[in-house]
């Protein structure tokens, strides 16, 4: 059997709440990935954004964590991390994707262990202990192509950034509609350099579904139900969150 | 919400094969009646979903038994929806304008009940499964007044393509589009750019029935239909987040779709079609 690249698919953004396009992202990315045959997908990473991120509506991280959270209970390869949203200050996404990396590094010995064979456990194992035929893991950032799209947006991200995510991460962008992802790589030089390391999976549902389109239904006493899973919407309501008017 | 008293009561049915339920199809109800209720002369009080039954002769139809089975999971949810066997229980196909009969004369049958409290149970054959005891629940949520009010106004849900199938030809009859839109009224989900509203004006009877079809646009928009997901079914893809937690388990566990699955009904003609040679 070939060995398949061990993937971890990281999501940073808002989750102002967390809606089921987001979870589809998810879906959708690891079919596609798993469907090339190279990749194995391991686990899935959505890590909200911090409050100093300073975004308008943004709702305090601890109801954004406490949704995903929700949303993931049925998820059994998904979850939630909270380093980012708890960090003291706003933090760039590469700076995420370093700490996640350097995480899966720390984590791969035990990872091995739980997957790996009685046989391959016997062989004696030194210094960075990567048995040849195993190949190293990889960790991407999950996007949609509005995302791409902010990469042209000028002082939003910086070049050198850009060009780490994209050659030493890489990305796996689902397509949204209206989005054209090639010709927003074929725009930039960089993301032209490293398009080797950039998945474009086409989404067949396609929705127009955003985190702004829920809150202007909630506060306006619209249904969402079924948008986001029902935990989420009984939170939402519990909280009293996103009930203004944003200005 | 105030005065909800004065507001004309509104049972909306679903039909279609729901072949599977999906998101889409829960949200074509909750759009509707967030529609209704903010016009301020409707109250939305129910929602009914028919399956069609096995003998409409649709390519891939799983066999009803199946579908009834993911409504009622993707209604578990719900406070206002339920699921109703009435059709699917048939050995043939039912139009839809009879349908709509049927639950009319449920609902009245219902109303008039209500006002003789002390009249037996109505139990009518093929009723809901869903709950023991929902006379009850619907006496629950019905203004006292109720007795002076008639029964409530029954109105057929779908979307735009359901809409536009008025126009296939010998697939309805033009007699039963009259009943459904003269008699009960449709309300229709849209969106922006479709042309619901040029078909009305194209179509004389539709035309004449307009005031009695409710446009409701869908703002944010959503693809998701049965055929894509029993295409990501046979492929091996996720349906996540597409269908309710519950449905996508009960698919899983019955392996109810497959390219064999797709098979079913293959070179049938469509009930409705067969009838109109005859």
């Amino acid at each position: 059997m070939k060995c398949k690249i061990p993937v971890i698919l990281l999501a940073c953004g808002s989750f102002n709440p967390v809606t089921n396009m987001h979870l589809r992202l998810f879906e959708v990315a690891r079919d596609h990935l798993h469907q090339t045959g190279m990749y194995q997908v391991i686990e899935g990473i959505i890590s909200p954004v911090n409050d100093k991120y300073g975004k308008k509506d943004l709702a305090a991280a601890k109801h954004r964590v406490a949704m995903v959270q929700l949303a993931l209970q049925t998820s059994n390869w998904i979850r939630v991390d909270q380093w980012e949203s708890e960090q003291k200050e706003w933090i760039e996404t590469v700076q995420v994707l370093r700490h996640h990396y350097s995480e899966l590094l720390r984590s791969l010995p035990r990872r091995k262990e739980a997957t790996s064979s009685r046989a391959e456990s016997e062989i004696p194992t030194e210094g960075i202990a990567t048995p040849a035929h195993t190949a190293a893991p990889e960790l991407k950032l999950l996007c949609g192509s509005d995302v791409l799209k902010t990469f042209q947006t000028p002082n939003l991200w910086k070049d050198e950034h850009i060009q780490e995510i994209v050659e030493k991460f890489g990305l796996v962008c689902v397509t949204r509609a209206g989005h054209d992802p090639k010709q927003y790589i074929s725009e930039s030089a960089i993301l032209t350099r490293y398009q080797h390391n950039i998945h474009l999976v086409k989404n067949v549902v396609q929705s127009d579904l955003s985190a702004t389109a829920i809150r202007q239904a909630l506060c306006r006493g619209q249904s969402v139900k079924y948008l986001l899973p029902d935990s989420v919407i009984s939170y939402i309501e519990d909280h009293n969150l996103y009930l203004e008017e944003s200005k | 919400m105030e005065n909800l008293e004065n507001r004309t009561e509104v049972v909306l049915l679903a039909c279609g094969s729901f072949n599977p339920i999906t998101n889409m199809h829960l949200r074509l109800f909750e759009l509707a009646k967030d529609y209704m209720n903010a016009t301020g002369e409707y109250n939305v009080i129910k929602g009914i979903i028919s399956p069609v039954g096995d003998a409409y002769k649709k390519k891939g139809l799983i066999s009803a038994h199946h579908r009834v089975v993911m409504a009622e999971l993707a209604t578990q949810t719900s406070k206002w929806l339920e699921v109703d066997t009435w059709e699917s229980l048939h050995k043939e196909w039912i139009e839809t304008a009879k349908v709509l009969t049927y639950h009319q004369q449920r609902l009245e049958a219902r109303n008039s009940d209500d006002s003789e409290p002390d009249s037996a149970s109505l139990v009518l054959p093929g009723g809901k499964r869903k709950r023991t005891g929902d006379a009850q629940d619907l006496s629950e949520q019905k203004p006292s007044a109720s007795q002076k009010k008639g029964p409530p106004q029954l109105k057929l849900l779908c979307g735009a393509d359901f809409l536009e199938s008025f126009g296939v030809p010998n697939l309805w009859k033009l007699e039963d589009i009259a009943t459904i839109v003269g008699k009960y009224g449709l309300v229709c989900i849209t969106r922006s750019g479709n042309n619901a509203e040029k078909f009305i004006y194209e179509s004389d009877i539709l035309w004449k029935h307009r005031n009695n079809i409710h446009l409701v646009n869908e703002w944010i928009t959503n693809d998701i239909s049965s055929t894509k997901i029993r295409r990501a079914l046979r492929r091996g893809q996720s349906i996540r987040y597409l269908v309710p937690e519950a449905v996508q388990q009960y698919i899983e566990k019955h392996n109810l779709y497959s390219s064999e699955s797709e098979d079913r009904n293959t070179g049938c003609i469509l009930a409705p079609l067969l009838k109109a040679k005859q």
